[in-house]
Order: C-alpha cells, then structure tokens, then sequence
C-alpha cells in the first residue's frame, strides 16, 4: 500500500467512526429531529460546495448556477421515484447523469466566456431552467411537485457524500485535475503545455453539474414538496458563499464551508429577522480578514499532525 | 537536404489595420539553434504567436515536419511538438515548482479518467512515472531542491529556468524561447547559454530563440533572423549579422 | 383594439419598463466600468430609493419631485457610505472577494430593510389620478408613463453633460480607462470611485421612487430582479457605456413587453435572460462595447 492509499484508508475510517457515532445517537434520540434535518442539509450542501468547488476553486470558472443543475436532479429524480416507483439509487443516478448531461450541453457554448460575463451566463440559464421548470405542468410548474416519497435517511447523505468526495479529490489529483488546475492558474500557458483548455473546463463543468444533480436528488427526497423557489440563484449564492468562505480548491474547505454556513444558519433559526444580517455581516468581515476563505488551497490531509498521524509521505494524493 | 523542421511561407498577420508582420518567411532545420531579433515592436513574438497558434494567419503558410499548422490550437500544436516560455513569465505561479513541470506531461499521460478516479489500472504507474520524468527535468535545471515550493516565490532567474523545463516536459522536437536571459546577470546568462546548448544536444531538440541579449545570441545562435517593422530584414550567421548594414542602422539608427 | 395598436401600446409600456431598467443599468454599468464589480447590491440601493421616495410622500407629504431629490440625495449619500465601508478596504484583493463582498451588503440592505419597515409590500401613494389618461390617436399613455420618460430624459441629459463637461466626469472617464494612469495624472481615484458610487445610486432611487409611482407597490425584496435585469440591459448595451445601457435598459424594456403581452407573463424574465446569454455569446462586448483581449 502506498502512502496516498493509506491515507484514503485512515479518511475512510475516520469517516466511518465519525458515521457510527451521528447514527448511533440519531436512533436512540439523542440528536432530535431538527438537527437530524440539518445533517442531512449539511451532507447535501457539502455535495454541493464540494462539486461547486470543482468549478470555481479547481478550474476557477466562475459559476454562478450551481441551484440549477441541483434543479434539475431534483426534479428527474422525483419524477423517476414519486410517478414511475424507481429505486432511490436508479432515480439518484439517473438525476445526476440528466444534470450532468445539461451541465456538458450549457457548457459547452458558454465556457468560451469568462469570469464575470461566465458567471452572469450560468446565473441567467440557471434562472431559465427554473422558469421552465415552473412551466411544465407535468412537475407541478409554480405550485410545485407534491407527494414525494420521504426516501433520504442519513446513511444514504452520508455514503453519497463519501462517494463525491472520494471521487473529487481522486479527479483533482490526477492529470485531468490537474489540466483543470492549470486553467484556473493560467490559462493561456496551460494551453501552450498541450491542455485542450475547452474539453477540461467542460469536463469539469459537467462532473460538478452531475454531482449537483444528485444533491438535488438527494434535497428532494427529504421533503414532501419541492418548488421552482427552492432553487433560485440565491441558493446558488449560498453555495458560492459556502465554497469562498471554506477556500476556493480546497476539498476540506467546501466541508468546512458547507458546514459553518448550515450550521450558523440552523443555530440562527430561532431569530429569523435577525439571521441573514448577521449572516450578511459574518460574509463582509469574513472577506476583509481573511479572503482566501477559511483553508486557502490547503487541505486537511496536509496539515502536520495528519501527516504524522497518517505516515503520509510527500505526494498530494 | 531534408525538408525543413519549421517552414513558415510568406506569413502576414494583420491587428485590423495594422500589419504586425509581413511577408514573413522562415525555415529551421532540425537541430539547428536560431535566434530571432530585432529592434523592440518588431513582431517578435507575434512570430512565435503564429507559430503556437496562439494567433492565426491572415495569409501565408506555416508548415512544421511539412504539415500545415493554420488552424490548429495551441494545445495541437503542443501535442505535435513545439513547446514555448513567454517573454512575461506565465507559469502556474500558486502551484509547487513540481506541479508545474508534471502539469506539462499531460499529453503524455494515457490513463483515461475512469482509472483516475477509481485509481485502477495505469494510474499509479503513470504517476510515478510523471513525478520521476519531471524531478529529473528539474534536477538539470537545478531546481530539484526547491521543488515543493510554490512557483511564485522563485527567484527570477529561477522561475525562467523552471519555464524552460516545463516546457521540456512536454517533450518537444522544437522550443521556442521567448527573452530567456531577460532580467538575468552576466554570469546567469553565462549559465543559461551553457544550458541552452546542453539540452539542444541531450534531447536532441531544435531551439529558436528571441534574444535582445546580443552576447548571447552571436554567442550561441548558428544562424540569426533580424526582423524590423514585421519584415525580414537579415538573415545569415552571427558574422553575416554583425557586418550587415541594414542590421546596424535597424539597430543603431542613423548613426551608422 | 387592432393587432398594430397592440404592438404600439405594448411599445408604450415597455419604454415605460425600459427607463426604469436605463436608470439602473446607468448606475451598473459606471460602476462596473470603474472598479469592475458587478455589484450586486445594487438593486437593493434602487429598493432603498423607492423607499425613501414612499415615506417623503406618504409620511412627510411632501409632492413627488421633492421626495424624487430627497430620495436621489439620500440614496447618493448611501452609495458613499457602502463603497467606503464595504468595497473601499477590498480594493486590491481578489475580484470574488469583491463580489461576496456585493452580495453580502445586497443580503444585508434587504433583510435590513425587512427588520425596521416591515416586510409587508407597502402601498404607494397614488401621485396621479390613474383614470387621467391621455389618448393620442387610439394609444393610451398615462401621467405616470409620462412622468417616467422625463424624468428618465431629463437625468439622462444630466449624466451625460456630467461625464462629459465637467471636471469629476472627465476623472471618471479616465480612471475607467486606466486607473494608474490617471492617478498619475493626479486624478484621486478614491473620489472618483466615491463619486460613481454617489451618482450611480442616486439615479437608482429616481428608478426606485419612479417605479413606486407606476406599479404602487414596492417591498424590501424588490429590488433583486430589477437588478439583475439592468445588468443584463448594461451587457446588452455594452457593460462601461452610458448610451449603451440607456438603450439595453430600452430594448430589454420593449421585448419583455412584448414577451408578456403576446406570448405570456410567465416566460418574461426568461426572455431577458435568453437575450442576455445570446448576447454574450455572439457580441459579448454588448452593443456599444469595445472588444478587450488578452495579450500574450
């Protein structure tokens, strides 16, 4: 076993440990039904931040969409479950690769753009999805698609989002991650070293729309109800917000992120007129003093007693 | 004789009005080592943006081991073999000094993406070998002991000598510098001259280079193009070049 | 009525929609322009000119052209104060954190504004008898409409002679140009980019209270799709040019008229977006816009 399939191993474990102890005292009641709730939204918004991240910290594409690719999964995977009685992983699956399939198609054109005009596109086509969607009567259109099957449990959050984050991290550590790394550094050298710029922004394009597309999967199936509203750019704000705060390419930071921007809102519940200027106020002073967000490009597994906990020698895998 | 590695024929790149370069012909034989000068704004580098694909022809033809390039991206172009540094930096500069050679042996890498991510297959193999391929180019480079340091933090000079190693890693028949002395002292050109002629011979490459560095240039170049205003004005050995008197009023104005 | 009356009447409505979006966009594409940030909050800064127009008008009593330049002069002043509290310590760090930055104070300016004036829609005083119409010809246009396109005429003429003649709008055109160089030049770039910022919103609240007076009905959350619509309307235009996003602000005004008058309401917003994503993809420099490439 080399050193990076070691340190997979001792994450894996550590992931399980840590899935042992939430489920253990989610069923013996110890963690009640609000915060079991917001487990399964931070899971889902780590799948989120974490394939968001892929985009806009990996390969530095700004992307200001990502709510409508979750859409998108969403709506293809209640549709599979609630009227045609798939099974849960069939229709998860299935919402992913529909969201995958958009992401590489609205990629494709829109990828030629960069920076603020990119994220503009993304915002608007996600707000075009969305609008479309709330046309369709067959979903529901504005009232929204009803009698959706309570289907997601926390293993199912939990081993998703193992699986995103096990695949991500191996896509960033390989050639392909890193072509999409040399885009986001310098696009016009990353080109000149023989990376065909526009396959790899798509292919990251389309990897972090799929992942969305389960999410959204995953986000329906934990509610009766879902609406076009559920997925409006300022949800795919909140996912930005998430990713910046925890650190653009950064794996542990969309974690981190993912997890604080949840969490503070779900301890804020309480204070409803007070919770999103707070939150507004936590963003700007987050921004003044520390930019790079909470992790920058490190990871978790680079940090000093991780190493030595993992004998992990120098390689980035 | 052999076809010419690089045939540019009658190239002319025109920015709306304006013509960057014109009538411009070229022919570099494998192995050979070129330099490329002339006064600044001459169309120097947008000679080598023609070349890399960077920039497309407005008419003309440029051919490499006798294929057209027009029409071809840059990363084709790479991929058929000519490589390139830039006269204003552009490396991976957040990125370890490694990662920036490895990110250069993409092409070269042929584990597909199902084997990236499940880790099946080539992946580890491949790896290793793309570490091992780049420590050796940063080794020649003397840049093995800084390898896990982030690019930007590089000296100067360094980080030019990382750019041409990272542009060896992609394995080239043909490398284009672009100003690689500039900003050096005296005795890191020295080094760099001494390099450039090592690697021409070691990975029996063919190397055009744009220079201002004239002790440079007439020091290692076998044969020299002196471009002015887009057009060849010169063409011939470095002692051709020095006696030419074109070259000498191109360069000294009306002095000589 | 006739099918061309329709298109006439439609036309009518949609310059009404479209000047509202030009005043916006105006303040967007400035900014933009000079610090490149797509700022975000500035839909909710328009909210908070509505705002100001409604409580001049219904709490103070005041008639609608001194509520419009109490609103103008309030907003301006706000403006400063975000750019200085919020973007101004960004100015040299990474362009996203500027815009988390824009969209922290939107977040904040909305759910501020929910917190001390109700979240509730408020009612706007009706300025104008809305029965007093005027028919030219078969074609209604009523004191609102008519309202909004001189006051939108008027502030437009204003901003041009601005940036033009006088010696703030020249620093404003060269620091957009080239911010270094104007510094050299001795141009304080600080204030110029404070003045945008006062200029740029305060043309947002005459949007703001103009759109009090045509649709009556304004609330905190108003302001996020007027914004992002006069952003579209500043790329239509040509993000940077003035005259560029007056007639983006026009045209996107017209089509999505006409897309809700003949095709169907619900499809309008997605229009302007369309417009938007055909437009950056086949003459992203917008109408008026000039082209920018990287050199190698």
């Amino acid at each position: 076993m080399n050193t990076s399939q070691k340190r997979d191993t001792v994450m894996l474990a550590l992931g399980l440990v840590i899935f042992a102890v939430l489920y253990g005292l989610m069923e013996t009641g110890v963690i009640g039904s609000f915060w079991k709730l917001n487990i399964l939204i931070i899971g889902i918004n780590i799948i989120m931040a974490a394939s968001l991240n892929l985009i806009n910290g990996y390969t530095g594409q700004f992307s200001l969409g990502h709510a409508g690719f979750m859409a998108v999964g969403a709506y293809v995977s209640v549709v599979l479950t609630t009227n045609f009685h798939l099974p849960f992983l069939a229709a998860l699956l299935a919402g992913g690769a529909a969201a995958g399939a958009l992401g590489c198609l609205i990629g494709l054109p829109t990828l030629r753009l960069s920076g603020d005009y990119l994220a503009i596109a993304t915002l608007g086509l996600s707000e075009i999805i969305r609008i479309v969607l709330m046309n369709i009567q067959y979903v529901g259109g504005a009232a929204g698609f009803s009698g959706i099957p309570h289907l997601t449990t926390f293993p199912w959050v939990f081993f998703s989002l193992l699986a995103t984050l096990f695949i991500i991290k191996n896509f960033v550590n390989s050639t392909h991650g890193r072509a999409c790394i040399a885009i986001r550094e310098n696009e016009i050298a990353a080109e000149a070293m023989g990376v065909n710029t526009t396959k790899y922004k798509v292919m990251a394009f389309t990897i972090g729309a799929a992942f969305a597309g389960v999410a959204g999967g995953l986000f329906a199936h934990v509610f009766y109800i879902i609406t076009p509203l559920s997925f409006t750019f300022m949800q795919s704000f909140n996912y930005l917000i998430m990713v910046v705060l925890g650190g653009l390419g950064s794996i542990t930071g969309a974690i981190a992120g993912a997890f604080v921007v949840t969490f503070i809102s779900a301890i804020l519940a309480d204070w409803p007129e007070y919770r999103m200027i707070i939150y507004a106020l936590a963003l700007i002073l987050l921004m003044f003093y520390r930019p790079q967000g909470l992790f920058g490009y490190m990871e978790l597994t680079s940090l000093a007693p991780f190493k030595r906990f993992a004998k992990g020698g120098k390689d980035n895998g | 004789m052999d076809e010419p590695l690089l045939k540019a024929t009658n190239v002319v790149e025109m920015f709306g009005g304006l013509k960057a370069v014109s009538d411009f012909n070229m022919y570099i034989n494998a192995g050979e080592l070129i330099g490329l000068i002339g006064p600044n704004g001459a169309g120097k580098t947008t000679a080598f943006n023609l070349f890399t694909g960077v920039y497309q022809p407005t008419s003309g033809h440029i051919a490499f081991e006798g294929d057209s390039l027009v029409g071809l991206k840059p990363y084709q172009i790479t991929q058929r073999g000519i490589a390139r540094t830039f006269q204003n930096i552009r490396l991976f500069s957040e990125l370890s000094v490694l990662d920036n050679v490895k990110i250069a042996c993409h092409q070269h890498v042929k584990y597909g993406l199902a084997e990236a991510i499940f880790r099946v297959g080539r992946y580890f193999a491949e790896e290793e070998e793309v570490v091992a391929d780049s420590m050796r180019l940063l080794k020649i480079f003397k840049l093995d002991d800084k390898a896990n340091e982030t690019a930007k933090n590089l000296p100067y000079g360094a980080q030019r000598r990382l750019e041409i190693a990272r542009a060896l890693a992609s394995q080239p028949k043909l490398l284009l510098l672009d100003e690689p002395a500039a900003g050096m002292n005296p005795q890191e050109t020295q080094e760099l001259m001494d390099m450039i002629r090592w690697i021409r011979d070691q990975f029996s490459l063919t190397i055009l280079l744009i220079e201002h560095d004239m002790s440079l240039v007439m020091g290692i170049c076998e044969r020299i193009y002196v471009l002015e205003y887009g057009q060849i004005i010169a063409h011939g050995t470095p002692e051709e070049i020095q006696n030419n008197p074109e070259v000498i009023r191109a360069y000294l104005g009306g002095e000589a | 009525m006739d099918f061309m009356s329709q298109v006439v009447q439609q036309l009518i409505n949609g310059v009404s929609l479209g000047s509202i979006y030009a005043l916006i966009a105006l303040g967007y594409t400035m900014v933009y322009g000079i610090i490149k940030l797509i700022n975000f909050a500035h839909g909710d800064i328009y909210m908070v000119g509505a705002y100001i127009g409604f409580f001049a008008v219904a709490n103070a009593g005041l008639g609608i052209f001194p509520a419009l330049i109490i609103s103008m002069v309030l907003t301006g002043l706000l403006g400063c104060l975000v750019e200085r509290v919020a973007y101004k310590p960004l100015r040299h760090a990474p362009r996203i954190s500027l815009l988390i930055t824009a969209i922290g104070v939107s977040f904040f300016l909305e759910y501020a504004s929910m917190l001390f004036v109700s979240p509730t829609p408020r009612t706007f005083p009706e300025i104008f008898d809305s029965s007093v119409a005027y028919h030219i010809g078969e074609f209604i246009v009523n004191g609102q409409q008519l309202l909004i396109f001189a006051i939108t005429f008027v502030l437009t003429v204003l901003l041009t002679y601005i940036v033009q003649k006088t010696k703030i709008g020249k620093a404003m055109r060269a620091v957009s140009f080239d911010t270094e160089t104007a510094q050299l030049m001795g141009i304080d770039a600080n204030r110029v980019i404070s003045a945008t910022f006062g200029i740029g919103s305060a043309l947002a609240a005459a949007g703001g209270v103009l759109v009090g007076v045509y649709y009556n009905s304004i609330d905190p959350l108003m302001g996020i799709m007027p914004g992002l619509k006069a952003f579209v309307a500043a790329v239509l235009g040509g993000i940077g040019s003035l005259p560029g996003a007056v007639v983006g602000g026009l045209i996107l005004g017209v089509i999505e008229a006409f897309v809700s008058g003949f095709l169907s309401s619900t499809f309008r917003d997605a229009a302007a977006f369309a417009i938007l994503i055909l437009v950056l993809l086949f003459r992203p420099s917008g109408i008026f816009g000039r082209d920018a490439q990287e050199k190698v």
